[in-house]
């Protein structure tokens, strides 16, 4: 583990290069950026306010419930900031912070003065969709929620597709033999249909989801994470420590895997992209997350739904032309630096 | 015409790079050559050698590569640097022509043997074709190619080592040339094959007359082949004049050294009361053929068939053989990390018995040392890391303890302890094979095998790794089972010796027994071969 704290002349290398690819680069940061923003979503986009000075006393909505009572109101329920009666009550003695945009994906917008879906205005930038709901605050958790789905995924599928392709190519022969042959089965499963049906046995929610979709995504590292540790377990330093009499799960572990997570590593940006398109698909089809929940796909199938309003597809498809490039280019970026070849490039044009 | 020089290299530099990164492979070299002469070019690897044949034929990769001004290589008054491409052309096969060291990766393995061979006489000489097909079963008679007409259909993969490099040679000579360069191109082959190629091209360079530049790092063919030597180090020529002179009464303290580095001594004397440590009883390693859609095995090859000897404390035993006499494997199947059949009795207990959790605990008595320094380190861990792994392995010591006994490891392999935070790729390679050593001297082990430890190595580091490992083994009176091919370093090492060939083992004795007085014609054809470099027929499969 010390070397990738402290990073091996490699390592350092292979980041110098990873920055020199610029577009990749940037694309990472702005990346990073968004997502790190929207997994505040609540704090950017919410029907509650942020804080509240009442009565000299702090309240925190965000966190905490109070009811309307707290503010001199009559119910005991939580208290409706929304209501312009609330509002009035706490402007009495106090003011109220809210944030930026102040509607959750699911806060429907009672008093719009058209009717819904309506198009971009002052106080719904990119307008409303035909719940009368806000668009942005929609997009900001559509995209929580899809990345995360995507890096959940990819995490996931990688540990055990890093373990099922280290177990085939460490031991080879008849293991190898016949995960492989299961791998082929598997592998001819539709997954599709398999959503479809799982559709309508259980309300499919984000964890559903997942381990459905990751009963099927592991199988994308295997073939090179298999390769590598078929190519390694006859070198000499395996050979070696063997001969030291090492365990083979701290062989394949300290030994092998190092080499083989150049390739994974590679890929995952690439699995990323391809967990959050599919996930995108789903809600497009209506199979995916349950109703109401914000996210991308459902987004585009209300702008095919609404082609009156085309705010609605216009957003849906530069937010996921966006993920997904931004995707790319990272990948692309991290191909490069671990691109041995490129390195040599790149040392031979310092000055 | 006939007083000036074939080939004159005067002065002749060749850098890599341009700006700060620039690399001098080569430095202000001069030589000539004239016709009908050998001139051996010697150094270790990275002095300079084949760049500087390379750059004879201007076959560089320019423009990384160029000569700083000065340089000059004329050829018959036509100077090389700078020449146009068609000039180059009509003089690389034609009249200069180069046989390389890795015959497999030379020869382009899709086109046939006669394919490969007429193509230059399409190119130079531009003859007709049945003409051609004569021409190169000529040639293919003239480097002694056994059954030159039905050889002519078959492909590379068909040939062995020897006859691939006698094809290289029958291509370099299908236009005669002037001169001709040989970049080690015995290094690849076997002993007794490397006698045979270095008789065939004595006797071809008088036959027709040739230049020969010979490319080498060992001393003993320059000795047998070049009546003149240029010793090169860091791309430069230390040293350059006849052999005789030169081996003799070297001036250049590198030259001193050079020869001052081929392996002598003899192992420390054994006292008669050594116990057996190892005992090997009809140990077997096949590898099973198979064939068709289930795998099924269909054939075996026999690696290591019947073999059967002992060790005692403190002992070396020499095991030597060509390549694919089963020596590696005889190694690798005493320790398990192939399969084996027979008996392996380390302390009376039978390795190749025991169960898999007591075999891994038996491992920190019995080590193994590999050939190639570069592919047995992990290129991902510290030289520390490395050293220690088998301390982790067997549970010994804290973690204060296992840094203290990889420093004492370090110093007494000769490395200085503070490199052990580094990595493998910044040491050389005699110093990666120290690691190596290292490693398994961490755990004090009473068997070492030591694969080929030396040959991936120069020279003068051979040297020093075979009396480290000697120091080594009085101190800790250690068995060797030392795997090797050159015979010279097997002299230097072992108390006993034992001969492989084709799996079994022909004939097994005292060193000294054995190098003086061999009685299986096999053994006699080895010695021959690798000590005074003659080419044995009898008891050697002709290549």
């Amino acid at each position: 583990m010390r070397q990738i704290l402290s990073l091996s002349p490699l390592n350092q290398r292979r980041l110098a290069n990873f920055r020199r690819h610029r577009l990749g680069y940037w694309s990472f940061w702005l990346f990073s950026v968004l997502f790190i923003l929207s997994l505040f979503a609540e704090f950017l986009a919410n029907d509650r306010p942020l804080l509240i000075n009442y009565d000299n006393s702090w309240y925190v909505p965000v966190f905490t419930s109070y009811p309307e009572t707290t503010f001199g109101g009559m119910f005991e329920t939580e208290a409706e900031y929304k209501d312009p009666a609330v509002q009035e009550l706490i402007k009495e003695k106090g003011w109220i912070l809210w944030p930026p945009i102040p509607y959750r994906f699911d806060s429907v917008i009672s008093n719009l003065d058209q009717p819904a879906p309506s198009p971009p205005s002052k106080n719904n930038w990119l307008g409303t969709d035909d719940q009368a709901r806000d668009v942005l605050a929609r997009l900001i958790y559509g995209f929580r929620i899809s990345v995360l789905f995507g890096l959940v995924l990819t995490v996931l599928s990688s540990l055990v597709g890093v373990a099922a392709g280290a177990i085939q190519g460490y031991f080879g022969g008849l293991t190898d033999l016949l995960f492989q042959r299961f791998i082929e089965i598997w592998s001819g499963l539709p997954t599709l249909y398999l959503l479809i049906i799982l559709a309508s046995v259980v309300t499919p929610n984000f964890w559903w989801l997942l381990i459905l979709m990751l009963a099927f995504s592991w199988m994308a590292l295997i073939g090179v994470v298999r390769a590598e540790f078929l190519r390694a377990r006859n070198l000499d330093y395996v050979r070696a420590a063997r001969a030291l009499g090492l365990v083979d799960l701290r062989i394949m572990i300290r030994h092998v895997l190092p080499n083989a997570m150049v390739a994974t590593i590679t890929f995952l940006p690439f699995v990323t992209s391809g967990a959050v398109t599919t996930l995108t698909a789903l809600d497009f089809l209506g199979f995916g997350l349950p109703p109401g929940s914000p996210s991308l796909g459902e987004l585009l199938k209300q702008g095919k739904e609404n082609l009156q309003a085309p705010w609605l597809g216009i957003t849906g498809f530069f937010a996921i032309a966006l993920i997904l490039s931004l995707l790319v280019f990272i990948g692309e970026a991290v191909r490069d630096a671990f691109d041995p070849r490129k390195v040599f490039v790149a040392e031979k044009e310092k000055p | 015409m006939s007083d000036s020089p074939l080939l004159e290299v005067k002065n002749l530099a060749v850098r890599f790079g341009s700006g700060t990164g620039a690399v001098d492979a080569v430095r202000g070299v001069s030589f000539t050559l004239n016709r009908g002469e050998t001139l051996a070019l010697v150094g270790e690897s990275g002095s300079g050698k084949s760049v500087t044949a390379l750059s004879i034929l201007q076959l560089l990769p320019y423009p990384f590569a160029s000569h700083p001004a000065g340089s000059s290589i004329v050829f018959e008054g036509h100077e090389l640097i700078g020449a146009p491409a068609k000039t180059l052309r009509s003089i690389r096969g034609n009249r200069i022509a180069m046989v390389f060291q890795e015959p497999m990766t030379s020869l382009n393995p899709l086109h046939t043997v006669e394919k490969q061979i007429a193509e230059t006489l399409y190119i130079h000489k531009k003859l007709p074709r049945p003409a051609v097909r004569q021409r190169v079963r000529e040639l293919l008679e003239l480097v002694g190619i056994d059954d030159a007409e039905r050889r002519l259909t078959s492909y590379p993969h068909q040939l062995s080592g020897g006859q691939r490099q006698r094809v290289m040679i029958a291509m370099a000579l299908a236009n005669e040339p002037d001169i001709l360069i040989a970049d080690e191109p015995t290094t690849a082959v076997d002993v007794t094959i490397q006698a045979q190629l270095l008789k065939l091209l004595a006797d071809l360079q008088q036959r027709l007359g040739m230049a020969l530049l010979f490319i080498t790092h060992d001393l003993n063919i320059v000795r047998k082949i070049a009546p003149k030597v240029a010793v090169m180090q860091k791309g430069e020529i230390v040293e350059i004049g006849p052999t005789s002179r030169v081996l003799k009464t070297p001036s250049h303290p590198y030259t001193q050294r050079l020869i001052a580095a081929e392996p002598t001594g003899a192992p420390s004397v054994l006292p008669p009361n050594a116990s057996e440590i190892l005992k090997v009883q009809n140990l077997k390693v096949v590898f099973p053929i198979r064939k068709g859609i289930f795998n099924r095995v269909t054939d075996n090859v026999v690696a290591v068939k019947d073999a059967t000897f002992t060790l005692r404390t403190g002992e070396t035993l020499g095991v030597v053989g060509e390549s694919g006499s089963g020596k590696t494997s005889l190694g690798l199947g005493i320790l398990r990390l192939i399969p084996a059949s027979g008996r392996a009795l380390f302390d009376g207990r039978d390795l190749l018995k025991l169960p898999n959790s007591e075999m891994r605990a038996m491992r920190r008595h019995l080590q193994i040392v590999f050939q190639d320094p570069y592919g047995s380190l992990s290129p991902r861990m510290s030289i520390g890391q490395i050293i220690a792994e088998g301390l982790v392995a067997h549970n010994i010591g804290d973690k204060n303890e296992r840094e203290s006994r990889v420093i004492e490891v370090l110093r007494e392999v000769e490395l200085d302890p503070d490199t052990r935070h580094r990595y493998p790729h910044e040491f050389s390679g005699g110093q990666r094979q120290r690691v190596a050593i290292a490693r398994a001297l961490v755990l004090k082990p009473r068997v070492v095998i030591l694969d080929e430890p030396t040959s991936a190595l120069d020279v003068s580091i051979q040297k020093q790794i075979v009396e480290l490992l000697r120091s080594l083994q009085q101190r800790y009176n250690m068995a060797y089972i030392f795997i090797s091919h050159d015979l010279r370093v097997v002299r230097a090492m072992s108390h006993r010796v034992l001969v492989m060939r084709r799996g079994a083992i022909v004939e097994q004795g005292a060193a000294e027994t054995i190098f003086t007085q061999a009685k299986h014609p096999y053994t006699k054809a080895l010695l021959t071969a690798a000590i005074d470099l003659k080419a044995v027929t009898d008891g050697t499969v002709r290549q």
